[in-house]
Protein backbone atom coordinates (compact mmCIF):
# COMPACT_ATOMS: atom_id res chain seq x y z
CA UNK A 1 0.00 0.00 0.00
CA UNK A 2 2.66 2.74 0.45
CA UNK A 3 3.42 4.54 -2.28
CA UNK A 4 7.36 5.94 -2.00
CA UNK A 5 7.31 10.02 -2.66
CA UNK A 6 10.31 11.95 -3.81
CA UNK A 7 10.95 14.43 -0.19
CA UNK A 8 10.30 18.44 -0.98
CA UNK A 9 13.42 19.85 -1.21
CA UNK A 10 14.96 21.75 1.68
CA UNK A 11 15.92 25.75 1.05
CA UNK A 12 18.24 27.90 3.28
CA UNK A 13 17.00 29.00 6.44
CA UNK A 14 18.21 32.31 5.10
CA UNK A 15 19.15 35.68 7.53
CA UNK A 16 15.91 36.71 8.48
CA UNK A 17 14.44 33.64 11.01
CA UNK A 18 15.72 35.71 14.24
CA UNK A 19 12.15 37.17 14.74
CA UNK A 20 10.33 33.81 13.59
CA UNK A 21 12.07 31.29 14.99
CA UNK A 22 13.52 31.94 18.25
CA UNK A 23 11.22 32.04 21.75
CA UNK A 24 11.26 32.52 25.10
CA UNK A 25 12.87 30.16 26.58
CA UNK A 26 13.85 28.25 23.61
CA UNK A 27 17.54 27.05 24.90
CA UNK A 28 15.83 26.15 28.52
CA UNK A 29 15.31 22.60 28.20
CA UNK A 30 14.77 22.65 32.19
CA UNK A 31 15.29 26.20 34.63
CA UNK A 32 19.23 27.27 34.81
CA UNK A 33 19.34 26.12 38.61
CA UNK A 34 17.29 23.06 38.04
CA UNK A 35 19.09 20.02 40.21
CA UNK A 36 21.05 18.19 37.54
CA UNK A 37 20.87 21.28 34.85
CA UNK A 38 24.04 22.01 32.63
CA UNK A 39 24.94 24.12 30.38
CA UNK A 40 25.71 22.86 26.78
CA UNK A 41 27.57 25.60 25.01
CA UNK A 42 29.90 26.05 21.62
CA UNK A 43 30.94 27.86 18.79
CA UNK A 44 29.97 27.63 14.92
CA UNK A 45 32.96 28.72 12.96
CA UNK A 46 32.90 28.42 9.25
CA UNK A 47 35.66 27.34 6.70
CA UNK A 48 37.84 30.43 7.19
CA UNK A 49 37.54 30.14 11.22
CA UNK A 50 35.41 32.84 11.98
CA UNK A 51 32.96 32.36 14.09
CA UNK A 52 29.17 32.92 12.74
CA UNK A 53 26.55 35.12 13.98
CA UNK A 54 23.86 32.87 11.91
CA UNK A 55 23.09 29.91 12.71
CA UNK A 56 20.24 28.05 14.80
CA UNK A 57 21.09 24.96 16.25
CA UNK A 58 17.83 22.59 17.48
CA UNK A 59 18.93 19.73 20.36
CA UNK A 60 16.74 16.53 20.88
CA UNK A 61 18.04 13.61 23.58
CA UNK A 62 16.48 11.76 25.94
CA UNK A 63 16.11 12.71 29.50
CA UNK A 64 19.11 11.78 32.04
CA UNK A 65 17.58 7.94 32.43
CA UNK A 66 17.85 7.39 28.66
CA UNK A 67 13.98 7.86 28.21
CA UNK A 68 12.91 9.44 24.90
CA UNK A 69 10.20 11.82 26.32
CA UNK A 70 7.12 12.20 23.92
CA UNK A 71 5.71 15.19 25.74
CA UNK A 72 3.95 18.44 24.49
CA UNK A 73 5.20 21.78 25.60
CA UNK A 74 8.92 22.61 24.44
CA UNK A 75 7.24 25.95 22.95
CA UNK A 76 5.42 27.22 25.82
CA UNK A 77 7.22 25.70 28.63
CA UNK A 78 5.41 25.39 32.00
CA UNK A 79 8.58 25.14 33.92
CA UNK A 80 8.74 21.62 34.97
CA UNK A 81 8.06 19.37 31.73
CA UNK A 82 11.56 17.96 30.58
CA UNK A 83 10.37 17.36 26.70
CA UNK A 84 13.47 16.64 25.12
CA UNK A 85 13.47 19.36 22.64
CA UNK A 86 15.14 22.85 22.49
CA UNK A 87 16.16 25.89 20.07
CA UNK A 88 19.44 27.97 20.71
CA UNK A 89 19.90 30.36 17.56
CA UNK A 90 24.01 31.47 18.32
CA UNK A 91 24.86 35.63 19.65
CA UNK A 92 26.59 37.98 17.66
CA UNK A 93 30.16 36.27 18.68
CA UNK A 94 28.28 32.77 17.47
CA UNK A 95 28.29 31.16 20.45
CA UNK A 96 25.14 28.97 21.33
CA UNK A 97 24.18 27.74 25.17
CA UNK A 98 21.65 25.14 26.39
CA UNK A 99 20.53 24.72 29.69
CA UNK A 100 19.69 21.15 29.91
CA UNK A 101 20.52 17.62 31.39
CA UNK A 102 23.12 15.51 30.29
CA UNK A 103 21.46 12.20 28.35
CA UNK A 104 21.32 8.60 29.51
CA UNK A 105 21.93 6.09 27.28
CA UNK A 106 18.93 5.02 25.45
CA UNK A 107 19.91 1.05 25.84
CA UNK A 108 22.05 -0.57 28.49
CA UNK A 109 25.70 0.10 27.55
CA UNK A 110 25.16 2.13 25.10
CA UNK A 111 26.83 5.30 24.49
CA UNK A 112 25.02 8.55 25.54
CA UNK A 113 24.19 11.48 22.59
CA UNK A 114 22.38 14.79 22.17
CA UNK A 115 21.22 15.08 18.13
CA UNK A 116 21.59 17.89 16.61
CA UNK A 117 20.69 19.91 13.37
CA UNK A 118 21.89 22.95 11.96
CA UNK A 119 20.80 25.89 10.07
CA UNK A 120 22.27 28.88 9.19
CA UNK A 121 22.23 31.55 6.39
CA UNK A 122 24.24 30.30 3.97
CA UNK A 123 23.67 26.55 5.07
CA UNK A 124 21.26 25.29 1.87
CA UNK A 125 19.93 22.18 4.14
CA UNK A 126 20.24 21.42 7.58
CA UNK A 127 23.24 19.27 8.68
CA UNK A 128 22.75 16.78 11.54
CA UNK A 129 25.22 15.63 14.07
CA UNK A 130 25.62 14.24 17.34
CA UNK A 131 27.15 15.26 20.72
CA UNK A 132 28.55 12.20 22.70
CA UNK A 133 29.47 12.53 26.48
CA UNK A 134 32.87 12.33 26.90
CA UNK A 135 33.25 9.77 30.18
CA UNK A 136 31.82 6.39 29.03
CA UNK A 137 34.78 5.52 26.98
CA UNK A 138 34.02 1.96 26.52
CA UNK A 139 30.77 2.97 25.32
CA UNK A 140 32.23 4.83 23.35
CA UNK A 141 34.43 2.53 21.27
CA UNK A 142 31.72 0.17 20.80
CA UNK A 143 29.43 2.48 19.08
CA UNK A 144 28.79 1.86 15.41
CA UNK A 145 28.83 5.14 14.48
CA UNK A 146 32.18 6.15 16.15
CA UNK A 147 33.83 3.10 15.34
CA UNK A 148 33.37 3.36 12.00
CA UNK A 149 35.18 7.05 12.04
CA UNK A 150 38.98 7.57 12.07
CA UNK A 151 40.43 9.01 15.19
CA UNK A 152 40.78 12.37 14.06
CA UNK A 153 36.83 12.59 12.69
CA UNK A 154 35.50 10.67 15.51
CA UNK A 155 36.70 13.38 18.08
CA UNK A 156 34.70 16.06 16.19
CA UNK A 157 31.46 14.34 17.74
CA UNK A 158 32.68 14.29 21.33
CA UNK A 159 32.18 17.22 23.77
CA UNK A 160 34.66 18.41 26.11
CA UNK A 161 33.58 18.79 29.81
CA UNK A 162 34.37 21.80 31.36
CA UNK A 163 35.17 22.23 34.95
CA UNK A 164 31.68 23.93 35.78
CA UNK A 165 30.15 19.88 34.48
CA UNK A 166 28.85 21.51 31.51
CA UNK A 167 29.72 20.54 28.15
CA UNK A 168 31.30 22.25 25.34
CA UNK A 169 31.08 21.61 21.30
CA UNK A 170 32.16 23.76 18.68
CA UNK A 171 31.05 23.02 14.77
CA UNK A 172 33.04 23.41 12.09
CA UNK A 173 30.96 23.91 9.14
CA UNK A 174 34.34 23.16 6.73
CA UNK A 175 37.81 22.75 6.63
CA UNK A 176 40.89 21.86 9.50
CA UNK A 177 38.53 20.31 11.63
CA UNK A 178 35.32 19.88 10.11
CA UNK A 179 32.71 17.91 12.27
CA UNK A 180 31.30 15.10 11.23
CA UNK A 181 28.18 15.42 9.54
CA UNK A 182 25.67 12.71 8.91
CA UNK A 183 23.30 11.60 6.05
CA UNK A 184 20.50 9.09 8.12
CA UNK A 185 19.29 8.03 4.06
CA UNK B 1 21.64 53.33 -8.09
CA UNK B 2 21.16 54.89 -4.73
CA UNK B 3 25.08 55.61 -3.72
CA UNK B 4 24.57 53.55 0.03
CA UNK B 5 24.61 50.38 -2.34
CA UNK B 6 28.44 49.97 -2.16
CA UNK B 7 28.18 50.52 1.77
CA UNK B 8 25.71 48.34 2.12
CA UNK B 9 27.87 45.49 0.00
CA UNK B 10 30.44 45.57 2.82
CA UNK B 11 27.78 43.78 5.26
CA UNK B 12 27.54 40.17 5.79
CA UNK B 13 26.44 39.08 2.49
CA UNK B 14 29.72 39.06 0.78
CA UNK B 15 32.35 36.35 1.61
CA UNK B 16 35.89 36.83 3.04
CA UNK B 17 38.41 37.52 0.28
CA UNK B 18 40.17 34.41 2.02
CA UNK B 19 37.59 31.78 0.69
CA UNK B 20 38.68 28.95 -1.53
CA UNK B 21 37.01 29.24 -4.52
CA UNK B 22 38.17 33.12 -4.65
CA UNK B 23 40.37 31.95 -7.84
CA UNK B 24 37.10 32.06 -10.06
CA UNK B 25 35.84 35.40 -8.98
CA UNK B 26 36.09 38.69 -10.04
CA UNK B 27 38.52 40.48 -8.22
CA UNK B 28 35.92 43.58 -6.78
CA UNK B 29 33.05 41.41 -6.54
CA UNK B 30 31.11 44.84 -5.86
CA UNK B 31 30.87 44.56 -9.33
CA UNK B 32 29.15 41.19 -9.24
CA UNK B 33 26.00 41.48 -12.32
CA UNK B 34 22.87 39.05 -12.66
CA UNK B 35 24.91 38.51 -16.01
CA UNK B 36 28.01 37.10 -14.18
CA UNK B 37 25.83 34.97 -11.97
CA UNK B 38 23.19 33.55 -14.42
CA UNK B 39 26.57 32.55 -16.08
CA UNK B 40 27.58 30.86 -13.47
CA UNK B 41 23.79 29.36 -12.48
CA UNK B 42 23.61 28.46 -16.27
CA UNK B 43 27.46 26.07 -16.58
CA UNK B 44 26.17 24.29 -13.76
CA UNK B 45 22.83 23.75 -15.04
CA UNK B 46 23.89 22.67 -18.19
CA UNK B 47 26.84 20.37 -16.62
CA UNK B 48 24.04 18.87 -14.78
CA UNK B 49 21.52 18.46 -17.19
CA UNK B 50 24.72 16.42 -19.15
CA UNK B 51 25.24 14.31 -16.36
CA UNK B 52 21.73 13.15 -16.00
CA UNK B 53 21.89 12.42 -19.98
CA UNK B 54 25.24 10.25 -19.29
CA UNK B 55 23.19 8.35 -16.41
CA UNK B 56 23.72 10.38 -13.74
CA UNK B 57 21.03 9.49 -10.41
CA UNK B 58 18.47 12.46 -10.47
CA UNK B 59 19.61 14.97 -7.46
CA UNK B 60 16.41 16.48 -5.18
CA UNK B 61 17.96 18.28 -2.39
CA UNK B 62 20.11 21.34 -2.87
CA UNK B 63 23.70 21.04 -3.30
CA UNK B 64 25.33 22.15 -0.07
CA UNK B 65 28.12 23.64 -2.39
CA UNK B 66 26.80 26.15 -4.58
CA UNK B 67 29.39 28.66 -4.83
CA UNK B 68 26.69 31.15 -6.69
CA UNK B 69 25.15 31.56 -3.42
CA UNK B 70 28.00 33.42 -2.26
CA UNK B 71 27.34 32.84 1.24
CA UNK B 72 27.67 28.58 1.05
CA UNK B 73 31.10 28.98 -0.43
CA UNK B 74 33.10 29.11 3.15
CA UNK B 75 29.83 27.10 5.12
CA UNK B 76 29.41 23.90 3.06
CA UNK B 77 31.01 20.87 4.76
CA UNK B 78 33.90 19.69 2.35
CA UNK B 79 33.74 16.14 3.17
CA UNK B 80 30.87 14.04 2.10
CA UNK B 81 28.23 13.35 4.68
CA UNK B 82 28.96 10.42 6.65
CA UNK B 83 25.96 7.35 6.23
CA UNK B 84 24.50 5.72 9.37
CA UNK B 85 21.60 4.45 10.73
CA UNK B 86 19.61 6.68 12.90
CA UNK B 87 19.39 5.60 16.50
CA UNK B 88 16.95 6.03 19.66
CA UNK B 89 16.17 9.14 20.03
CA UNK B 90 17.11 10.04 16.28
CA UNK B 91 13.88 7.83 15.27
CA UNK B 92 11.32 10.02 17.38
CA UNK B 93 10.65 13.69 16.66
CA UNK B 94 10.00 16.03 19.31
CA UNK B 95 6.49 16.25 20.32
CA UNK B 96 3.92 19.68 20.00
CA UNK B 97 0.27 20.17 20.17
CA UNK B 98 -2.02 22.78 21.41
CA UNK B 99 0.03 23.40 24.33
CA UNK B 100 2.27 25.17 22.11
CA UNK B 101 0.50 26.84 19.34
CA UNK B 102 -2.78 28.77 19.51
CA UNK B 103 -5.74 27.72 16.99
CA UNK B 104 -5.22 31.71 16.07
CA UNK B 105 -1.64 31.97 15.07
CA UNK B 106 -2.59 29.95 11.40
CA UNK B 107 -3.88 33.37 10.60
CA UNK B 108 -1.01 36.09 10.27
CA UNK B 109 -3.82 38.70 9.31
CA UNK B 110 -4.99 39.22 12.41
CA UNK B 111 -1.68 39.81 14.78
CA UNK B 112 -2.26 43.97 14.94
CA UNK B 113 -5.14 46.34 15.14
CA UNK B 114 -5.93 46.81 11.16
CA UNK B 115 -5.65 44.66 8.11
CA UNK B 116 -2.31 44.32 6.91
CA UNK B 117 -2.07 45.44 3.16
CA UNK B 118 -1.83 43.30 -0.23
CA UNK B 119 -3.07 40.48 -1.38
CA UNK B 120 -4.77 38.19 1.01
CA UNK B 121 -4.16 34.73 0.74
CA UNK B 122 -4.53 31.00 1.60
CA UNK B 123 -1.78 28.49 1.52
CA UNK B 124 -3.40 25.11 2.62
CA UNK B 125 -2.16 21.74 1.75
CA UNK B 126 -0.48 18.38 3.58
CA UNK B 127 2.28 17.04 4.80
CA UNK B 128 3.23 13.76 4.06
CA UNK B 129 6.02 11.07 5.06
CA UNK B 130 7.82 9.15 2.10
CA UNK B 131 5.47 6.74 1.80
CA UNK B 132 2.50 8.96 1.59
CA UNK B 133 1.50 8.56 5.20
CA UNK B 134 -0.44 11.86 6.52
CA UNK B 135 2.11 13.62 9.50
CA UNK B 136 -0.31 14.00 11.64
CA UNK B 137 0.27 16.24 15.19
CA UNK B 138 3.10 18.29 14.40
CA UNK B 139 4.73 21.51 14.65
CA UNK B 140 5.00 23.62 10.73
CA UNK B 141 6.06 27.18 11.34
CA UNK B 142 5.85 30.11 8.76
CA UNK B 143 7.73 33.61 8.26
CA UNK B 144 7.70 35.95 5.34
CA UNK B 145 8.10 39.59 4.12
CA UNK B 146 5.23 41.72 3.97
CA UNK B 147 3.14 42.59 0.74
CA UNK B 148 6.20 45.20 -0.11
CA UNK B 149 8.91 42.67 0.52
CA UNK B 150 9.93 43.70 4.10
CA UNK B 151 11.13 41.80 6.80
CA UNK B 152 10.24 42.23 10.74
CA UNK B 153 13.92 42.39 11.46
CA UNK B 154 16.96 44.47 12.36
CA UNK B 155 19.22 43.40 9.91
CA UNK B 156 16.62 43.51 7.11
CA UNK B 157 17.68 47.29 5.48
CA UNK B 158 15.14 47.13 2.44
CA UNK B 159 13.62 50.54 1.92
CA UNK B 160 10.36 49.52 1.45
CA UNK B 161 7.74 50.10 3.68
CA UNK B 162 7.45 48.08 7.29
CA UNK B 163 3.33 47.49 7.80
CA UNK B 164 2.15 47.81 11.12
CA UNK B 165 -0.35 45.10 10.56
CA UNK B 166 2.29 42.87 9.61
CA UNK B 167 4.65 40.51 11.56
CA UNK B 168 4.92 37.55 9.03
CA UNK B 169 5.00 35.32 11.70
CA UNK B 170 2.79 31.60 11.58
CA UNK B 171 2.34 28.67 13.12
CA UNK B 172 -0.02 25.74 13.49
CA UNK B 173 -0.15 22.11 14.18
CA UNK B 174 -1.00 19.46 11.75
CA UNK B 175 -4.30 17.95 11.42
CA UNK B 176 -5.05 13.92 11.40
CA UNK B 177 -4.49 14.39 7.52
CA UNK B 178 -1.55 15.86 7.55
CA UNK B 179 -3.09 19.12 6.60
CA UNK B 180 -2.06 22.33 7.34
CA UNK B 181 -3.79 25.99 6.51
CA UNK B 182 -2.48 29.90 6.64
CA UNK B 183 -4.13 32.58 6.31
CA UNK B 184 -1.33 35.31 5.05
CA UNK B 185 -0.59 38.20 2.78
CA UNK B 186 1.18 37.50 -0.83
CA UNK B 187 5.03 38.42 0.25
CA UNK B 188 6.95 40.30 -2.12
CA UNK B 189 9.89 39.92 -4.01
CA UNK B 190 13.29 41.63 -2.38
CA UNK B 191 16.54 42.96 -2.93
CA UNK B 192 19.50 40.55 -1.38
CA UNK B 193 23.13 41.54 -1.29
CA UNK B 194 24.63 38.22 -3.31
CA UNK B 195 25.36 40.38 -6.43
CA UNK B 196 24.32 43.87 -8.05
CA UNK B 197 20.54 43.51 -8.39
CA UNK B 198 19.99 40.36 -6.59
CA UNK B 199 16.38 39.49 -5.73
CA UNK B 200 14.58 37.16 -4.50
CA UNK B 201 11.68 35.63 -5.69
CA UNK B 202 8.73 35.85 -3.24
CA UNK B 203 8.65 32.92 -0.82
CA UNK B 204 7.27 31.91 2.52
CA UNK B 205 9.47 30.10 4.86
CA UNK B 206 8.64 26.88 6.14
CA UNK B 207 10.00 25.29 9.35
CA UNK B 208 8.14 21.50 9.38
CA UNK B 209 8.45 18.24 11.55
CA UNK B 210 8.16 14.54 10.86
CA UNK B 211 7.87 11.61 12.94
CA UNK B 212 11.26 11.04 13.42
CA UNK B 213 14.19 13.41 13.93
CA UNK B 214 15.84 12.51 10.65
CA UNK B 215 12.61 14.11 8.56
CA UNK B 216 13.48 18.23 10.38
CA UNK B 217 13.70 20.39 7.21
CA UNK B 218 13.03 23.90 6.65
CA UNK B 219 12.52 25.45 3.29
CA UNK B 220 11.07 28.16 1.03
CA UNK B 221 7.32 28.11 -0.38
CA UNK B 222 7.12 29.73 -3.65
CA UNK B 223 4.59 31.34 -6.17
CA UNK B 224 3.86 30.05 -9.75
CA UNK B 225 5.07 31.86 -12.53
CA UNK B 226 7.90 33.76 -10.60
CA UNK B 227 10.06 35.28 -13.26
CA UNK B 228 13.06 35.92 -10.97
CA UNK B 229 13.53 32.11 -10.28
CA UNK B 230 15.99 31.08 -13.09
CA UNK B 231 17.84 34.40 -11.16
CA UNK B 232 17.86 33.49 -7.99
CA UNK B 233 21.05 31.59 -6.51
CA UNK B 234 19.37 30.26 -3.33
CA UNK B 235 16.25 28.71 -5.73
CA UNK B 236 19.24 27.40 -8.32
CA UNK B 237 20.81 25.46 -5.15
CA UNK B 238 18.53 22.73 -6.49
CA UNK B 239 20.15 21.72 -9.71
CA UNK B 240 17.44 19.79 -11.10
CA UNK B 241 14.00 21.05 -12.48
CA UNK B 242 11.57 18.51 -10.69
CA UNK B 243 12.83 18.83 -7.69
CA UNK B 244 12.59 22.92 -7.84
CA UNK B 245 9.17 22.59 -9.27
CA UNK B 246 8.37 20.72 -5.55
CA UNK B 247 8.82 24.33 -4.20
CA UNK B 248 6.39 26.00 -6.60
CA UNK B 249 2.79 26.18 -4.73
CA UNK B 250 -0.36 25.81 -6.80
CA UNK B 251 -3.02 28.13 -7.32
CA UNK B 252 -6.72 26.26 -6.86
CA UNK B 253 -9.53 28.27 -6.83
CA UNK B 254 -11.15 25.52 -4.90
CA UNK B 255 -9.30 26.94 -2.17
CA UNK B 256 -10.31 30.73 -3.26
CA UNK B 257 -12.44 32.00 -0.96
CA UNK B 258 -15.13 34.32 -2.97
CA UNK B 259 -14.92 38.30 -1.89
CA UNK B 260 -12.04 37.16 0.48
CA UNK B 261 -8.87 35.33 -0.32
CA UNK B 262 -7.01 33.38 -3.20
CA UNK B 263 -6.01 30.18 -2.57
CA UNK B 264 -2.60 27.73 -3.09
CA UNK B 265 -2.13 25.03 -2.22
CA UNK B 266 1.10 23.09 -1.38
CA UNK B 267 2.14 19.46 0.12
CA UNK B 268 5.28 18.92 1.75
CA UNK B 269 6.72 15.26 1.27
CA UNK B 270 9.56 14.82 4.36
CA UNK B 271 12.45 12.08 3.86
CA UNK B 272 11.61 8.42 5.38
CA UNK B 273 10.13 7.51 7.61
CA UNK B 274 13.10 4.44 9.08
CA UNK B 275 11.42 3.74 12.37
CA UNK B 276 9.00 0.53 12.09
CA UNK B 277 5.76 2.03 13.17
CA UNK B 278 3.15 0.42 15.50
CA UNK B 279 -0.51 0.93 14.92
CA UNK B 280 -1.32 3.54 17.41
CA UNK B 281 1.51 5.91 15.59
CA UNK B 282 0.50 5.07 12.35
CA UNK B 283 -3.04 6.38 13.50
CA UNK B 284 -1.18 9.51 14.52
CA UNK B 285 -1.78 10.10 18.40
CA UNK B 286 1.30 12.12 18.47
CA UNK B 287 1.24 15.70 19.34
CA UNK B 288 -1.94 16.04 22.00
CA UNK B 289 -2.55 14.20 25.23
CA UNK B 290 -6.08 12.97 24.34
CA UNK B 291 -7.91 15.63 26.93
CA UNK B 292 -5.95 18.22 24.04
CA UNK B 293 -7.72 16.48 21.24
CA UNK B 294 -10.88 17.40 21.76
CA UNK B 295 -10.67 21.17 21.81
FE1 LIG C 1 13.22 35.18 2.89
Amino acid sequence: MSTKLVPTPAQTVGPFYGYALPYDKDNELLAPGSPGAIRLQGTVYDGSGQAIPDAILEIWQPDSEGRIVQKTGSLVRDGYTFTGWGRGAVGNSGVYTFTTVNPGPTKPGAAAFIAVAIFARGLTNRLFTRIYLPEDTGALANDPLLSSLDPERRKTLIARRDADGGLTFDIRLQGEGETVFLDFQ
Amino acid sequence: MPEDINAELETDELVPSAEPHAAHLPLDKAIETQADLSAEINALGDAYVRALKDGAPAETQPRLDYPPYRSSILRHPTKSLHHTDPETIELYSPAFGHQDVHALESDLTIQHNGEPQGERIIVAGRVLDGNGRPVAGQLVEIWQANASGRYIHKRDQHPAPIDPNFTGIGRCITGPDGSYRFTTIKPGAYPWKNHLNAWRPAHIHFSLFGTEFTQRIITQMYFPGDQLFPLDPIYQTIVDQDARDRLVANYDHNLTEPEWALGYNWDIVLTGPKRTWTENEAFGTAGDSSEEAGE
